[in-house]
């Protein structure tokens, strides 16, 4: 109906302008020049060739979380555990890539290596998350959250104690890796093609898998009545703990990268948040897969744009923070009153 | 208190669910509501409880009218009413339930109201102690419970909604009695139900409503002919039976025990062959739950075998079964039969289990038109289960059903379907019994356990008769043994064993 | 450690126990009435930065804690509109709000960091903090800290001795048996979020005004507080008296990650300091096993009397939420 849809896509906009406008009160109780902030975002996000590829780099981490919670969002799960998946994921990787640093393998190989460790990790992280649930009944919100606060213990642990640098161990992060352990920037920019081809390669795989495969017919079964799915045969929870372990790889994934092709070493705020961050975009996609390249992109880019304004203005670059949360929460709160408003149910 | 309504119209879409009802009740009398599953009464009542508004019409207490707009006021008029299944609150003591919702200070009398309800339980002959849990009482004493609250605070009208379905006999007793004390009293009863015999024996007079239309009106001694003819316009007659050939044996329950928080059920014993039906009779919560889900691998039995086709399956899961040739098709449609949001296509596929990657589109839709074909549902392959009708919805769960089966366990099959619907629904489950599928179906309709079963089993408060062959059975007798009478003493009878409750 | 060292060291896990007091008696009440709200660890820091301004600002220590109380209180109140008239799931809108909060807090708090604001001086009891021992875990406190503990007793007192506490429970509980009773129920729900909220809301503050004064952004480790603010509200069986034995717990297990530190040198100190959380919500674990349906099929296999033991031990560990938490009531 050609009606539904104008209406629809009317309010969605109005979620928008009302989080523009939002965030600008925000801008204006801090006493910033709204516009003054805005270009200086956007500056830091176009202004220059390194800018753009920088975008296109924390695009990658954001891109591989997205992806990984539309599959535990598919089978109805609240994969809050994926700050942890993404750290144990870096970690896995370090510890990969310590181990080999002074062997005679090629870097490349080290470093592919070092990939499927991070998927190893992130995927066992996952595991736990799972079975804490499927076996212990503990809500995957609260079971995700103290695996969490545990991998971020393990991995301040590792920073500060056996892998601490020589001397001076510093909660800052372990040695750098030398450069032949650094995914390769063969354009001189901070990008690496082959994160961005991971990445992409993520979404359009999770694409496929939730639409086009029995399994993932199953998995949104699972998702929407598990009791029924089970009476339809469905092992239901396989796919819960499928779902956990598909989501941990990717979040292991992301781990990897961090450590390969960002900071080439192991920091306690490995995972930058972008679990939660891939959270908000899976919420603000209403779940569709067709969406997450495009909009984690969007996200990316508010991330870098926000570094501008502790430079340029003397702000917290939080502010990219509030954005993306107010404009997730407006296009819930505004879909809720489409719904209530135009769309009456019997 | 009088009551009076006039003209009551309520809609639900466009399903018109009280058409025009005009309906005189004085005070003192127990009025009687009959009409089958879907005929408007519950509606009605839940007008005039404050629970829904009516569309048209007016209500007139004592000759005034009056505007109800919520619980609260009903309550404030002096109208209260006990829910079919009552609404209490499970994890809270019979005394706190007690006090919820009666005006009053800040702080609670406990003691008073301890005293008020020993009072009050004494008055009726119940044996009700206020620092139990509801958790723990049977929906008898629960209904005793919301009776004594209604009276407590006051109510002038008691409105009872179906309170005989799960209650036994002597408890029914009991209740009937109090309510013959209450009316006398002044009170104004009114008394839902689709059972003839209780209204019968209770009622000072009766109003039958069909299809949402008031269609007639009786004062007591009741002719029950008429009042079946004025609920069903016709005579109900029974098909011609067709002797059962006797197949292969299929499945076995060897002294079987299961349990659930309240209930424990012993020694039961039972073969059934091949293209045979057993049906399952018994008010709800007397344990055909809990049986029939532990023949299905669905809960885990505490002693004893279940074997399908002759292979020990105790213990193993619901999946194991369904591979053995064993089916569940459970009563709550949308909670647990039909995933909302997945389109026919969609459940018709998970329920093959398909082999391999990626979804064959036309595979799908194939197969969902020639199963929405066979069995005539009214819907396309990319329709959404939740934009069905019930009866749809119905003829989808069993067309998800796989081909053959050893056995087939339905809970409820035809419930809340109009009788087109279930009339199909049956004639394509003999069509399976005639392939050599067994059925074991839970119903609470006795023409259905009559007109379709070869045995019958029959439950009440966790004992279970041995299986009755249907020919022994008349729709008294089968009442009888429903409400706890009449039940043989053989050394095939389960154990009567209902659990002291864990507080 | 002198034994007075050692009283004056428990007194400090008292206050510092506060601040989490707060939010989980303020969630306790939310989740009575059948809300949750996810939003805590936004609301913790946002409430913190919001209260420290207000009282730098004004000089006021009470506007700055009435800040924090009224902040708590609208985020809560957020949730609850989205779940009540917008049909929106609360567990969604409350993880946003947790995000967006703390956000928020940092962006706007930018200006405040490092700045030297008001802090609650230490407020002895006359006479009573004479009593040996007791005088000085419990009468040498700041207000706050006694406010903590009367909160307890205050929640206690009204969920379970007053006429609306048992209707609180009853909307929790079964909603539908409410309102036949007569209750609002979703006005009862927008009251109660909104007053658990607030309560809630003085968490922050007291951090910044009192245990931790001052705001410092991202360094003020109240990042994941809120976190733990739930899971102890769960351990705690919705029962204020459970919840605050869980707060103790937990504030003693960060007392005691500090007391080992020179016993154990080659743990770092944050690990320490973290341990405690993931502690407390995998005692979550205990809480909920006994549904689980594996245990159930386990149970039925066990010889009878084995049975009915394991039984009655998994039922009294259980903490069963009300039973129509995070779902939304609908009339008709």
């Amino acid at each position: 109906m050609k009606k539904n849809q104008w209406l629809k896509i009317g309010f969605q906009l109005a979620a928008i302008v009302l989080a523009l406008l939002f965030t600008t009160l925000v801008l204006l109780m801090a006493g910033a020049s709204p516009l003054q902030a805005y270009s200086n975002v956007l500056q830091g996000i176009f202004s220059s060739t390194a800018d753009i590829t920088n975008v296109l780099a924390a695009w990658v981490p954001l891109l591989l979380a997205t992806a990984g919670v539309l599959i535990t969002f598919a089978a109805g799960l609240w994969n809050i555990g994926i700050e942890g998946q993404i750290v144990l994921g870096a970690v896995f990787t370090t510890g990969a890539l310590r181990l080999l640093q002074n062997s005679s393998l090629p870097g490349g190989w080290i470093i592919v290596i070092g990939f499927i460790a991070g998927l190893i990790g992130g995927a066992i992280w996952g595991a736990l998350a799972g079975v804490l649930k499927t076996f212990g009944g503990v809500n995957e919100i609260f079971g995700g959250l103290g695996l969490n606060f545990v991998a971020t213990a393990f991995a301040l642990y590792l920073i500060i104690g056996p892998w601490g640098r020589p001397g001076i161990a510093s909660t800052s992060g372990t040695l750098i890796f030398p450069t032949r352990l650094w995914l390769p920037t063969p354009l001189n920019v901070a990008l690496s093609p082959w994160a961005l081809g991971l990445g992409i390669l993520a979404a359009i795989l999770v694409y496929f898998l939730l639409r086009g495969t029995y399994f993932g017919l199953r998995l949104k079964a699972v998702g929407k009545n598990m009791r029924a799915a089970f009476l339809l045969g469905v092992p239901t929870w396989q796919y819960s703990m499928y779902a956990f372990l598909l989501c941990g790889a990717l979040a292991g994934l992301a781990g990897a990268v961090q450590v390969t092709a960002v900071y080439h070493r192991l920091i306690p705020t490995i995972s930058s948040g972008y679990g939660f961050l891939g959270l908000l975009v899976a919420m603000l996609i209403n779940y569709q897969a067709v969406w997450a390249a495009p909009i984690a992109l969007f996200y990316a880019a508010l991330n870098i744009g926000g570094i501008q304004l502790p430079i340029m203005m003397k702000m917290d670059s939080s502010l990219s923070g509030v954005l993306q949360g107010i404009l997730v929460l407006f296009v819930l709160m505004v879909e809720g009153a489409r719904q209530q408003l135009f769309e009456k149910k019997e | 208190m009088n009551i009076e309504l006039r003209h009551i119209h309520k809609y639900f879409g466009k399903v018109h669910a009280n058409d025009d009802i005009v309906l005189n009740i004085p005070a003192g009398t127990i009025q009687g509501i009959l009409g089958e599953n879907g005929a408007g009464k519950s509606t009605l009542m839940k007008v005039l409880s404050g629970f829904i508004q009516a569309d048209g019409g007016e209500i007139l207490l004592d000759g005034k009218a009056v505007i109800i707009k919520s619980p609260a006021d009903a309550i404030r008029y002096g109208i209260g009413m006990l829910h079919q299944d009552p609404l209490d609150f499970p994890p809270m003591t019979l005394l706190d339930n007690f006090l919820l919702g009666r005006a009053g200070g800040l702080f609670l009398d406990r003691k008073a109201a301890t005293q008020n309800i020993r009072d009050l339980a004494g008055q009726f002959g119940f044996s009700l102690d206020p620092e139990s849990y509801v958790d723990s009482l049977t929906v008898g004493e629960r209904q005793q419970l919301e009776i004594l609250r209604l009276l407590w605070l006051g109510a002038r009208v008691l409105i009872l909604d179906e309170p005989t379905t799960g209650i036994s006999a002597s408890q029914k007793d009991k209740l009937f009695e109090t309510l013959r004390k209450l009316a006398k009293q002044g009170m104004t009863i009114i008394f839902v139900s689709h059972k003839l015999e209780d209204v019968e024996v209770l009622c000072h007079k009766v109003a039958v409503l069909t299809s949402g239309k008031l269609v007639g009106e009786a004062p007591a001694p009741f002719n029950a002919k008429k009042l079946v003819e004025m609920m069903f316009g016709k005579e109900i007659s029974l098909g011609a039976r067709r002797p059962l050939k006797p197949g292969a044996k299929v499945f076995e329950l060897r002294d079987l025990a299961v349990e659930d928080v309240r209930l424990h059920l012993a020694d039961i014993n039972l073969e059934v062959n091949a293209g045979e039906v057993i049906g399952v009779a018994g008010m709800e919560g007397s344990g055909q739950g809990l049986f029939i889900r532990a023949c299905a691998g669905l809960i885990r039995p505490v002693n004893g075998q279940v074997l399908v086709n002759n292979h020990d399956l105790t213990g193993y899961s619901y999946h194991v079964f369904k591979r053995n040739g064993v089916s569940f098709m459970p009563a709550s449609r949308m909670e647990e039969g039909l995933v909302i949001g997945l389109t026919l296509t969609e459940h018709f596929v998970l329920a093959e289990e398909i082999q391999g990657l990626f979804i064959d589109g036309d595979k799908g839709r194939k197969l969902a038109e020639e199963r929405i074909k066979s069995f005539n549902i009214r819907g396309t392959p990319m329709s959404t289960v939740e934009s069905l009708s019930g009866g749809n919805q119905q003829r989808a769960l069993l067309a998800l059903l796989r081909n053959p089966l050893s056995l087939l366990l339905l809970e409820h099959p035809t419930r809340g379907l109009d009788i087109e619907s279930a009339i199909y629904i049956w004639s394509k489950l003999k069509e399976r019994c005639k392939q050599g599928t067994s059925i074991l179906f839970i119903s609470s309709d006795l023409e259905e356990i009559l007109q379709y079963s070869d045995r019958v089993l029959v439950f009440f408060s966790g004992r279970v008769t041995p299986p009755l062959d249907v020919s022994t059975l008349t729709t008294e007798k089968l009442g009888e043994l429903i409400g706890g009478m009449g039940w043989p003493e053989s050394k095939n009878e389960a154990r009567v064993h209902e659990k002291k409750p864990v507080a | 450690m002198t034994s007075m060292g050692l009283l004056i060291s428990i007194a400090g896990i008292l206050s510092g126990a506060a601040p989490i007091m707060f939010g989980v008696i303020g969630e306790t009440i939310t989740e009575r009435a059948g809300i949750i709200n996810l939003s805590m660890n936004g609301t913790i820091l946002l409430s913190a930065m919001v209260g420290f301004a207000a009282a730098f600002v004004t000089g006021s220590l009470f506007l700055g804690f009435l800040a924090g109380a009224l902040l708590g209180g609208l985020v809560a109140l957020v949730v609850a509109f989205s779940s009540i008239a917008l049909k929106q799931s609360q567990v969604a809108v409350g993880f946003v709000l947790a995000v967006l909060c703390l956000n928020l807090s940092y962006f706007l708090g930018h200006a405040y960091i490092s700045q030297n604001g008001p802090s609650l001086n230490v407020l002895p009891i006359p006479v009573l903090d004479k009593i040996p021992i007791l005088g000085i875990l419990f009468f040498r406190q700041d207000l706050m800290t006694y406010f903590s503990f009367v909160i307890i007793f205050l929640a206690w007192f009204w969920i379970y001795r007053t006429r609306p506490g048992l209707m609180l429970r009853g909307i929790g509980e079964r909603p539908a048996a409410a309102y036949v009773r007569g209750a609002n129920v979703n006005r009862l729900r927008y009251i109660y979020t909104f007053l658990g909220g607030a309560i809630a809301g003085l968490a922050g503050p007291t951090f910044s005004l009192d245990v931790k004064a001052g705001w410092a952004g991202q360094l003020s480790g109240l990042d994941g507080y809120g976190w733990i603010v739930l899971s102890i509200a769960i351990f705690g069986g919705w029962n204020p008296f459970r919840a605050a034995f869980g707060v103790y717990l937990f504030s003693f297990l960060q007392w005691l990650g500090l007391v080992l530190q020179p016993v154990l040198p080659n743990i770092p100190t944050q690990v320490l300091q973290v341990a405690p959380f993931p502690l407390m919500i995998l005692t979550l674990l205990l809480v909920n096993i006994g549904d689980a349906e594996w245990v159930q099929r386990w149970l039925a296999s066990l010889p009878e009397g084995t049975r009915r033991v394991m039984a009655r031990i998994l039922r009294a560990l259980r903490a069963s939420p009300p039973a129509s938490l995070g779902v939304p009531f609908e009339s008709e």
